[in-house]
């Protein structure tokens, strides 16, 4: 059942080592630059990792403008500046105006440093940024794993469609404490070096943090060429395994044709590509099964690292800028692709006409998302 | 035991079977189905694995919200003869407060001696959709959503638009909450288009 | 080495939550990873290598290595025997 209203992607934000704006973050990607790199912070590991994270010192001054947040979290922080202009292109005051937000482990630090607080409950910590900006509705929190920002993509569809919302402000953010930290070292799946999606040498993911947000809209139909709209998304569950990737990509090959059950021209994926010698492999099943073999695949993982609950949220958005700018983008970190079944991993930027977008997501506990976003023409 | 009860919502979800799990007792639409020796959680929940002999040996390997999930889910889909396995169109949507905030407190504390993976793999909600999949090869769409205290009408508005929009015919829907202290509760419905 | 090999076992079921074993039920050559022997996944295998450096104080640096260290029971205690501090 194809839905009448039209669902289209508006102002958006990102936050992370590679700039504070999405514009910014999106031109140093073009250029290449990465935002993982070798740090010995010892709060996060006892030896020094590659890593991707958000510079202490920007945020120091960016609070320095913004003394009224001085007191929240750090995740909290970030949220608040991300969504700041974001939220200026709806009324927060509407009931007709949705928020959510998807992380994985919020303000999980607190257990380390104050066991009692109150931020340790997400519902808590959405509802803080909540008020600061006045919704007056309640958010919904997603917490899917890795899938959490598609799955908040997928789910600000659904709500508008079925006349819940005319808007949804989309949050995404994960920061990292030594809690997640370690544990993907305790899973080894943490590469030495910066990752290497589809590599024949990759060996692990790396890990970043990211903050992003994006408003999506119903509208009259009345939308300007170059719009991008939210078409359709799904999610599905390999019923395999709780860590590892079905070995067929069943899961995400059932998101894929779910996804596109109504047609829609691929002309690129924007893939989840941790690096993890598992993952990439089962994501070649999924999109050489879908019959996707040509169509060119762009991990952004060596830009930002894995950057959980915020990755769909914020690669959806880097994605969606290079639909825009018929810019299929480079997957940084490859080298020699390497993934069992054939697939068309893009190496360098090309520029070409690019109709609709494709992004997906995978994450612990067999859980698989894609959304699919075309460009009004 | 497919008992349809008296009352249908505004909305499209029809509500077949109703399941609540709290202070050691479990009622399946309004009738005790079990009542436990011990209120004190793993051990409840351990003889309510055993109180319906299912023989499952990852069950031992779950954490606390998934033992709780993965029970509650099989005493609600047991009898219903229309849900089969292998299937897309049964829906799993769950909500609670505290997240994994069970098990996140037992790996932070494994953190200063060696990080275990078993029990990281835990720290997340979402892994008790993962279970109740493995276990009834469930491939349909799914969801965990953080709440402040149990809001079934969110949930619920959710459901319907899997109803309308996806190939759901059935869901799974309701709170499963782990508290950090071992509070839990379970209160989950079974729901049709 | 079949006193190491009883108590390996009995880590292994406490360690794994193997609760549906006794030490009794498990064979020195049970394939631990097959359906037929002790059906571990991949989780415990990390977790097998937790349990070496906590107990034994064995550091598995080539996780790699793991594969012809678990096939079963023998093979484990083998490698503690040979590696053990």
């Amino acid at each position: 059942m194809g839905s009448a209203v039209m669902i289209i992607v508006g102002a958006n934000n990102i936050i992370s080592p590679l700039g504070w704006t999405s514009e910014e973050n999106y031109k140093n990607v073009i250029a290449g630059k990465s935002g993982i790199s070798i740090q010995d912070n010892t709060e996060l590991s006892d030896a020094a990792f590659p890593v991707a994270l958000i510079d202490n010192n920007i945020l120091a001054t960016a609070l320095d403008a913004n003394m009224d947040i001085k007191g929240y979290s750090r995740l909290e922080q970030l949220s608040i500046l991300s969504l700041k202009e974001v939220v200026s292109s709806v009324d927060v005051k509407s009931p007709e105006t949705g928020f959510i937000f998807s992380t994985t482990k919020g303000n999980v630090e607190y257990l380390n440093s104050d066991a009692g607080n109150q931020g340790l409950y997400l519902a808590h910590t959405a509802q803080n940024i909540a008020d600061y900006f006045g919704f007056v509705s309640t958010p919904y929190v997603i917490s899917n794993a890795c899938i959490s920002g598609v799955a908040a993509l997928v789910t600000a569809k659904r709500l508008i469609s079925s006349g819940i919302y005319n808007n949804v402000v989309i949050l995404g953010a994960d920061i990292l404490s030594k809690f997640v930290v370690s544990g993907f070292q305790s899973f080894q799946s943490l590469s030495a070096e910066p990752c290497k999606p589809y590599d024949a040498n990759r060996d692990g993911l790396s890990l970043g943090e990211a903050v992003a947000s994006v408003v999506i809209s119903k509208t009259d139909g009345q939308v300007k060429n170059g719009a991008v709209e939210l078409v359709n998304g799904a999610i599905s569950n390999d019923a395999n395994h709780i860590s590892g990737p079905s070995r067929t990509g069943e899961g995400l090959f059932r998101a894929i044709q779910q996804t596109l059950k109504d047609g829609g021209n691929v002309d690129v994926i924007s893939s989840h590509g941790t690096a993890t010698p598992y993952n990439d492999d089962m994501e070649s099943h999924a999109i050489s099964r879908s019959g996707f073999s040509e169509v060119p695949v762009s991990g952004l993982k060596g830009y930002f690292g894995h950057t959980l609950g915020a990755a769909g949220v914020l690669e959806s958005i880097i994605s969606i800028c290079g639909l825009k700018e018929n810019k299929i983008i480079a997957t940084k970190g490859l080298q020699q692709q390497g993934v069992v079944e054939p697939i068309t991993v893009a190496t360098e930027n090309i520029t070409a006409p690019i109709r609709g977008l494709l992004k997906l997501m995978s994450g612990f506990g067999g859980c698989n998302a894609a959304v699919y976003f075309k460009k009004h023409e | 035991m497919d008992v349809m009860l008296p009352y249908t919502l505004k909305n499209m979800s029809k509500v077949i079977k109703e399941l609540i799990i709290e202070q050691g007792l479990v009622q399946l639409n309004g009738e005790t189905f079990f009542k436990g020796d011990t209120n004190e959680t793993v051990t409840f929940l351990k003889s309510l694995y055993k109180h319906i002999g299912l023989k499952y040996g990852k069950f031992f390997k779950m954490d606390s919200l998934c033992k709780l999930g993965f029970l509650a889910t099989e005493i609600l889909l047991d009898g219903v003869e229309d849900i089969k396995t292998e299937t897309d169109e049964v829906a799993l949507v769950f909500a609670n407060a505290s997240s994994s905030l069970n098990t996140d407190v037992n790996y932070q504390n494994s953190i200063a001696e060696i990080p275990s993976p078993a029990v990281f793999v835990y720290t997340l909600p979402n892994i008790v959709i993962g279970e109740i999949s493995i276990r009834h090869k469930f491939y349909g769409e799914h969801m965990f959503f953080i709440q402040e205290k149990y809001n079934k009408e969110e949930l619920l508005k959710y459901t319907d638009s899997l109803f309308a929009e996806t190939q759901t015919k059935f869901a799974v829907v309701g709170w499963l909450e782990m508290g950090m202290n071992n509070e839990y509760s379970a209160q989950l419905m079974l729901c049709s288009k | 080495m079949s006193e190491l090999k009883e108590e390996l076992k009995a880590k292994l079921i406490e360690q794994l939550n193997l609760e549906d074993f006794e030490v009794s039920d498990i064979e020195d050559n049970d394939p631990l990873f097959a359906d037929e022997g002790l059906a571990l996944d991949s989780i415990d295998a990390l977790e097998i290598i937790v349990l070496l450096e906590k107990e034994y104080g064995i550091k598995l640096d080539d996780p790699k290595k793991g594969k012809d260290i678990m096939q079963s029971v023998q093979t484990l205690a083998d490698f503690i025997e040979k590696n053990r501090k």
